[in-house]
Order: C-alpha cells, then structure tokens, then sequence
C-alpha cells in the first residue's frame, strides 16, 4: 500500500552514499513537501526539506483585508484545527477591542475546538497508521470522524473550512440539535477509542516500530520550540490551554499529558491520550452552556487601535501565535502567525540522524506535519 | 457414500478405460495429458480471478465499505474488467534490461505456482499428481519461485529493484525453514508424505485434534511462516513501494505483471490447501472416533465441498491477517524467523517425536 | 535475553496480535456496520443539513420576488471579490428615483463560503443554499447571476 513513493535524485556513484529525493507528491495524506535524504547505506545522514509549495501569502494578503475578511484566510492555514485558528484571531481582535464575550459564546468556542482537536488526532492516527501498513484504522477513524463533521455541518454549514468564529462571537447560533448530537456522539466515540487500542495500540508490530525510534529529548524540544503533542511527547509541558488558558479552558477540569521517555510511541499515546482529554472537557461543558447572546454588538467597521496584539492559541498540532500590528486603520498593518508545525518541522533532520530510512515513516507520521501550516 | 460426487475414482477410470480402448495407449496418454493440463490451467486462472474478486470483498467489509459493487452483479466481474486492462497495456521494454532473462522471470514464478498446484487434492480421486513424496515435493518446488524473483529483480537494471528482490529473496528463504520444519513434525505424526494417505488416516479424526499441542504450534508457525513465504500480509515490505525499495516487480507491466500478482494469489491458495491437507483433513469430513451416527451425518456434504470451505476458511485468516497488522520491517522480520520461529520449531520437533514415541496421540 | 522474559514477550505479543484479530473479525461478519452510501442512486432521497453552504443564492419567493435592492454592501464585504453587483436606476410607484438591481453577479469558482455576505446584507436577500453538484466542463457557466428573470423586488422592503 501506499507508502512515500521514491524519486532517485542523484544515484549513489561510489560506495554507499546516496541522495534520495522524497518528491513533493506522496501517496498519504501528508500535503506537498520535498525531503532531501542524504543515506549512508541504510542509515540517513541528513533530512532537508524543502518547503514552500504551498505557500500563498496569507499574511500579506491579511495586509488588505479588514479584520472579519480574515478569518476565512486562516481557516486554509492548518485546516485540520479550522476552528483553533479562527478563534485565535478572533481572540486577538477582542482583546484589542476590551471587548468581553458573553460566556455563551465561550463554552461553545471551547466545545467546538475540543470536537475539532479529536477530529484532528483521528485523522493524524489514520493516516500514521496507513503509512505503517495498516489500511484498517483509515476507515474506521474516517467513519468516526464523519460524525463529528456532522455536527458541525448542522451548525456551521461547513465540512472542513467553516469561518464560524468572527470578532465579537460566532455567525449563528448553534443549531437545536447540537447538544443532543453531542452527547449522542462522546459514549459512541468512547466505544471506538477502545477498539483502536486494541487494533493498533497494543499491538507489537506496532511498538516494535515505533518504540525507540526519534528520540527527542526536553532540551532539545525546548531550543527548538516544539509545542503541542510532539513536544509534549518528550516532557515539555507547553499546553497553552494551562499555562494560559482562554475561552472556557480555566472553568474546566483536565489533564495536561506528559511522556518522558521522547520516541514516537511516546508522541502518539500523547494524541491517543489528549484524545479522551477533549472528551472529559466536554463532557464538563455540553450540559452547561449558559443562555446569552451568541455575538456581541460590534461597529459596521472594526478599527484597532494603534498598537501590538497578541494571542496565543492550542491547535491540534502546537502553540498557534497570532501578533497584529495596527497603525488604526481599518486593515492591519502586519499580521503575523507563528505556526507549530514549522517548529515542529526543524527537528525532523535532528531526530532523524542515525535512524533507518525505514523509520522515517515513522517518525514523520508521528510528528504530525500539516504542510499548508509550514508554508501559510 | 457412493454416487460420483463422493468418489471421483470411479469417474476418471471409466474415462481412462474409453479412451484406452478406442486409441493406442500411446495416444491415449497423451490425450489425457492434454485434457488435464488445459483443465488445471482453466481451473488456475478461475480460482485466481475469483481469489482477487474475494480479497477485495473481505478487505472492503473488513474496513466498513462495500468494495467492487459496479461491475456486474455485486461486482462479480470487476477482476475480468482489470484483467482486460493488464492484457491491453503496453509491455514497456527496458533498454538496458537482460532481454531473456527480463522475459524468462515471470514465466519461472508462474510455473513454480503451477506445479505446487498440481499436486493439491481436491476429492477422493481428484487429484493431479499423487507422489509418494508429495510433501517433500511441494517444498522443493515452491522454492524454484525464489529463482523468479531474484531474476526479476536483477534483470530488471534497477539498484532498488535489485535491493528489493535481494530482501524478498532472504526474506522467502529464510521461511521455508520455518515452513519445512512444521511439515516435518506432521510427517513425524502421520508416518507418510503421501498427500492422499494423510487424508486417509484422518478418517477419524483431523490431525489437528489427534495431535493436540505440537500440531496446534505447528500450524501456528505454518501460518505465520506460509504468509511470509508468499509475501503477503505483514510481510510484503518488498513489494509495497515502500521506504527506499521498489520491489522487484516495479519494472513489469501488462501481461508479465499480471503474472507475478496471479501467482502470489495462487501460493496462497496453496498454501492454506496445504494447511487444510495436513492439519484439517483436506477433503475428508469432521468425524470423531467412532461415534458412527455423527459421521454418517456429517459424509452427507461431499468431500470437495468440505475442501473448498476449509481452504476458503484459512485464505479468510491469510487475508485477515495482512488487514489487520502494520508491516514489520526487514529486520524485524528476520529476527522473527531466527530467533523466534525457528528455535521454537525445533523444540516442536522434539515435542512430536516425543509425543509419537510415547503414543501419547489419539 | 533472559529465558523468562523471551517468553513473556512471545505471549504477550501472540496475545496482542490475536486481540487485533478479533476487532477486524468483527467487523467481517457485521456487515450492516457498513456506512457507504450509494451516491449516485440515493440522490432522491438525500437530504443535505438546512446549514449546508452549497453556493450562495438570491432568496425568491413563490412570486418571484427578490429582496435584493442593490446596495453593493455584499459586494463590499467580500474578501475576493466573488459579488459584482450591477444597479441600474429605476423610478419607483411614488416617483422617486432610486438605485435597483440590474444584475447580481456571483463568482462561484472563487467563492470561499466564509459567508460573510450573507451576514452582511441589511435586507437579508442572500442566503446559501444546499445544491452541490457543481461540476462544469465551461468555467463560464460557474459565473452565474443570482437575480431570476423577470424577478422585482419584494414590496416593503427598505
């Protein structure tokens, strides 16, 4: 099945040192992104990526757009945590703004990320697996994840992209049947969450490769900025949800989840385990939702006051910064996203030293690099 | 029983007897050598599109969807529909690929599948070629399938065909240890390698309940070992375009491509009749002792459907098998063969001499 | 290795694998867990969420009528330029003249459903609609205008 299918760049001349170009088209969901392996025989010397096919100026394009144009751009910058990234700039425009949302509006931007971060890691676990050699678990995670994407399509509209944030609280109301679908969806996906651990997770082929292999440690997750699940992985507790929590995040109970051991077997009981994690947050959250406005009164135009902005988010995949710069007009004079897979990105060429060119896949997938957030 | 559908024999020597009698004995053989042949390669081909046909059935209900449901009734002839299209695409040639050598390697693989099958019973009577050796030969044979491979791989003037046909090849070999091996600890229980005087003295039970713990790891270690002989399941790292090697049959296209996928099919339908032979009966109906009115029951179905339910059964575990598992990489998977398989069927070996010295089987 | 733990780690693992092999069993002889929808065949019956953004539509009611009055604001707040809104000037029953929809362009090979016209339009005219099956062999026909002919606007709307 598919795995990353294999250009030859230059072909080794003598002896046994070989350039392989991973071209930028892979056959698994990864996203547009060429590595340059430098091999030593079986054992890979150098990783280099080259980045950038994907890239399309979101940022500069920010510079023309006013603050509600942009929340449709940042959906298409990591799409898999779509709602993470809207409400990041959303944040940010309110905190400029001192406007403070009802707490309606809080608990159902919390409960939609939470949903998203599960739709995520379902996708990201799939997708790992698929590139080990197990096709199974794509369809079962596809067909949990459908669920989810249900719910969202009754009260969004949308499957993917939904631009359902927006500065002062969110485009409509949530639809009636939301909190019955919800609560309908946390016993089934529990149910599921067994059956993965059984079909993937206990399983000794599955550790045999993954255990071990890409050895971060905290030091070097910390010097090179890696957040979220990958960083996490290696004992580097960065869960912005508890070192500075937003929205609903300081009303509700959880666990921040540390491995220290740093290999890949590590990074992906961080997701597995984040994964219950989210369903615990909205378990707390679905019965409460306080009644209130679902969007605050804003002016027909949105005018930051001069100055810098800042906020910084938990994505699926990392830390997510968004710093605005305003001069007062109605555009933003510089808007600037930090994004965590391009951290999380730098250290592939670390972990990867030394390690077969049969655990690249490994390592790769347990990373979790959505490309078009390198490129934006 | 009685009545042809319960013993071929009876058939095939009154066929014999009418050609003997109205041509010289001479011709007679050689009609008959003729009419088998087409016979089997007929039943070959059938036995293969349908195999494809039902791997992509029972991958698709494994993972919640419906497969090949378009192409005639509930898909029925989508394998015909692709086997038209491998037939009419063109046979790319390699410029400076070993011309006869590049021709020659699917042909080995094929005939190597071909003549294990040959020897595989089906019913009482209905069997290509019964040797008094018939185990031994089914090893020695399928072990010219590796010659193929190895010829594909480098005859292709690939670095990365040859890197992948060099690990499949390591890979096949390393196995049929493992797969010998287990063969020979059933041999020690049966006392025969004659495939039809196995199922014989399975009349009264399979030898999977006669020989209790050795025979349960041994067709423990058949299984595992069989799949990884065939290249399939968790073991086709050489073939799944993976990590740095294309496998050995990436150069291959059209009608010798067709070839090689057929002929992995086809081990593997061997493979899980070889199983059913020697550990579930072949043909021959689940009777227990001497409990004569549940065996009388039971001889009700004839033999060859009791084969052919109880090789599906085993290709349904083979195919389970490469859905549910990651692939293991080549080192993993030659430390499972050398430090596992390999230890643990030797002590097998002891185990059953042991058990047949002592007479402690049923 | 110590004898023990080969051991272990052999049932262990036989152990794990078999667990997996349950699961996937399971799953074969279950087959109404299947969730494939026949796409093609059940278009009759296939009914989309109310929410869904299919494309985005000029709301007309039974008589035709629109309540789009020209006021280019959709136009305005589209972040691509997806809405050309052409006015013309009409004289009104009282004899005012004022600016009325000639035609309402709508892009839909750019649009990216952020739905920030709908939200933005003072008389509520636009909303999506649930169609989705846009697949076109002529770009051109993906420019379509979202006012229906002969259409007037609604009475009694600012």
């Amino acid at each position: 099945m598919a795995e990353e299918f294999v250009h030859l760049a230059v072909a080794g001349t003598e002896g046994q040192d070989l350039e392989i170009n991973m071209g930028p088209q892979h056959p698994s969901t990864h996203g547009v992104m060429r590595f340059v392996v430098k091999l030593k025989g079986e054992v890979v010397e150098s990783v280099q990526p080259h980045c950038g096919y994907i890239h399309r100026g979101i940022e500069k394009m920010c510079e023309s757009l006013s603050y509600p144009q942009i929340i449709h751009l940042t959906d298409r910058m990591d799409y898999l945590s779509a709602h993470i990234n809207n409400e990041a700039v959303c944040l940010a425009v309110e905190k400029a703004l001192n406007i403070e949302v009802s707490d309606r509006i809080k608990y159902i931007r919390t409960i939609i990320a939470e949903l998203n971060r599960i739709a995520s890691h379902l996708l990201w676990w799939s997708s790992m697996c698929m590139d080990m050699g197990a096709v199974t678990p794509y369809f079962y995670a596809f067909r949990d994840r459908e669920k989810i994407l249900d719910i969202f399509e009754e009260t969004t509209g949308g499957r993917l992209l939904y631009s359902y944030n927006c500065p002062g609280g969110l485009m409509n109301d949530i639809h009636p049947n939301f909190q019955k679908r919800v609560k309908e969806f946390i016993p089934y996906f529990r149910k599921s969450f067994k059956e993965y651990d059984e079909l993937v997770t206990g399983n000794v082929i599955f550790q045999n490769r993954t255990m071990g292999i890409g050895l971060l440690t905290r030091e070097q997750a910390i010097a090179y900025g890696v957040t979220g699940p990958a960083g996490r992985g290696s004992g580097f507790a960065c869960d912005v949800r508890k070192r500075a929590p937003y929205s609903a995040y300081d009303k509700v109970q959880f666990n921040e989840i540390l491995y220290n051991e740093g290999d890949s077997f590590a990074r992906y009981k961080v997701r597995m385990d984040e994964m219950l994690e989210s369903l615990k947050i909205i378990e707390q959250l679905i019965d409460n939702i306080p009644e209130g406005s679902y969007v605050e009164k804003m002016k027909a135009v949105i005018k930051l006051p001069e100055g810098e902005y800042f906020q910084q988010v938990e994505t699926a995949r990392g830390e997510l910064v968004v710093h605005i710069i305003s001069d007062g007009n109605k555009t933003p004079y510089r808007v600037k996203f930090r994004s965590p897979c391009l951290s999380t990105l730098s250290v592939m060429d670390l972990i990867s030293r030394n390690q077969k060119i049969a655990d690249l896949i490994a390592i790769g997938g347990s990373l979790d690099l959505v490309i078009p957030d390198i490129d934006r | 029983m009685q009545g042809v559908l319960y013993d071929f024999t009876g058939l095939i020597q009154s066929i014999d007897a009418v050609f003997r009698a109205s041509m010289s004995d001479l011709w007679a053989t050689v009609l008959e050598y003729a009419i088998i042949g087409i016979i089997y390669l007929v039943i070959y081909a059938l036995i293969g599109l349908f195999l494809v046909y039902a791997e992509r059935k029972v991958c698709a209900f494994i993972q919640v969807r419906l497969g090949p449901n378009r192409v005639g009734p509930k898909g029925f002839f989508q394998t015909i529909a692709d086997f038209i299209k491998l037939l009419l695409k063109e046979n790319i040639k390699i410029k400076n690929a070993d011309g006869v050598l590049f021709n020659l390697a699917p042909f080995i693989v094929i005939v190597a599948s071909f003549l294990t099958f040959g020897t595989v019973p089906f019913a009482k009577g209905l069997q290509g070629i019964d040797l008094n050796i018939g185990v031994f030969f089914i090893m020695a044979v399928s072990s010219m399938g590796v010659v193929g491979i190895l010829l594909g791989g480098w005859s292709s003037n690939s670095k990365y065909s040859l890197i992948g046909a060099m690990r499949s090849g390591a890979q096949i070999v390393s196995y049929e240890l493992s797969v010998g091996l287990s063969l020979v600890t059933m041999v020690i229980l049966t006392g025969t390698m004659q495939l039809s005087q196995i199922i014989e003295l399975q009349s009264d039970g399979w030898f999977i309940f006669k020989g209790h713990i050795p025979a349960l790891i041994s067709l423990i270690i058949m299984m595992i070992a069989g799949t990884a002989e065939i290249n399939r399941g968790p073991f086709d790292l050489a073939e799944a375009e993976s990590e740095l090697t294309a496998g050995y049959h990436t150069e291959y296209s059209g009608i010798k491509f067709a070839f090689f996928y057929l002929s992995e099919y086809m081990n593997m339908f061997v493979v899980s009749a070889l199983v059913a032979t020697v550990f579930f009966g072949g043909w021959m109906p689940l009777h227990i002792g001497s409990w004569q009115a549940f065996n009388h029951i039971m001889d009700f179905i004839p033999p060859i459907i009791w084969f052919i339910l109880k090789s599906f059964a085993l290709m349904y575990v083979i195919m389970l098998f490469k859905w549910t598992f990651p692939r293991l990489r080549i080192d993993q998977l030659l430390k499972l063969e050398w430090q596992y398989l390999l230890p643990i069927s030797l002590f097998n070996v002891l185990l059953m001499a042991f058990v047949v010295y002592m007479k402690w089987y049923f | 290795m110590g004898l023990k733990s080969y051991l272990s780690g052999l049932f262990k693992g036989f152990y794990s694998l078999l667990v997996g092999l349950r699961v996937t069993n399971s799953y074969f002889f279950h087959p109404s867990r299947i969730v494939t929808q026949q796409y093609p065949e059940n278009r009759k019956t296939l009914k989309m969420f109310e929410r869904f953004k299919g494309e985005v539509i000029l709301v007309h009611n039974e008589n035709n009528e629109h309540r789009c009055t020209g006021c280019g604001i959709c136009e305005m707040n589209c972040p691509n330029g997806s809405i050309e809104i052409i006015s013309k000037m009409e004289t009104g029953e009282d004899g005012k003249k004022r600016k009325a929809i000639d035609k309402h362009i709508y892009h839909l090979s750019m649009c990216t459903f952020c739905g920030l016209c709908v939200k933005s339009c003072p008389s509520k005219a636009l909303a999506f609609g649930n169609e989705f099956e846009h697949a076109v062999f002529d770009r051109a026909k993906l420019d379509k205008v979202l006012n229906k002919e002969g259409s007037v606007l609604m009475k009694g709307v600012e």
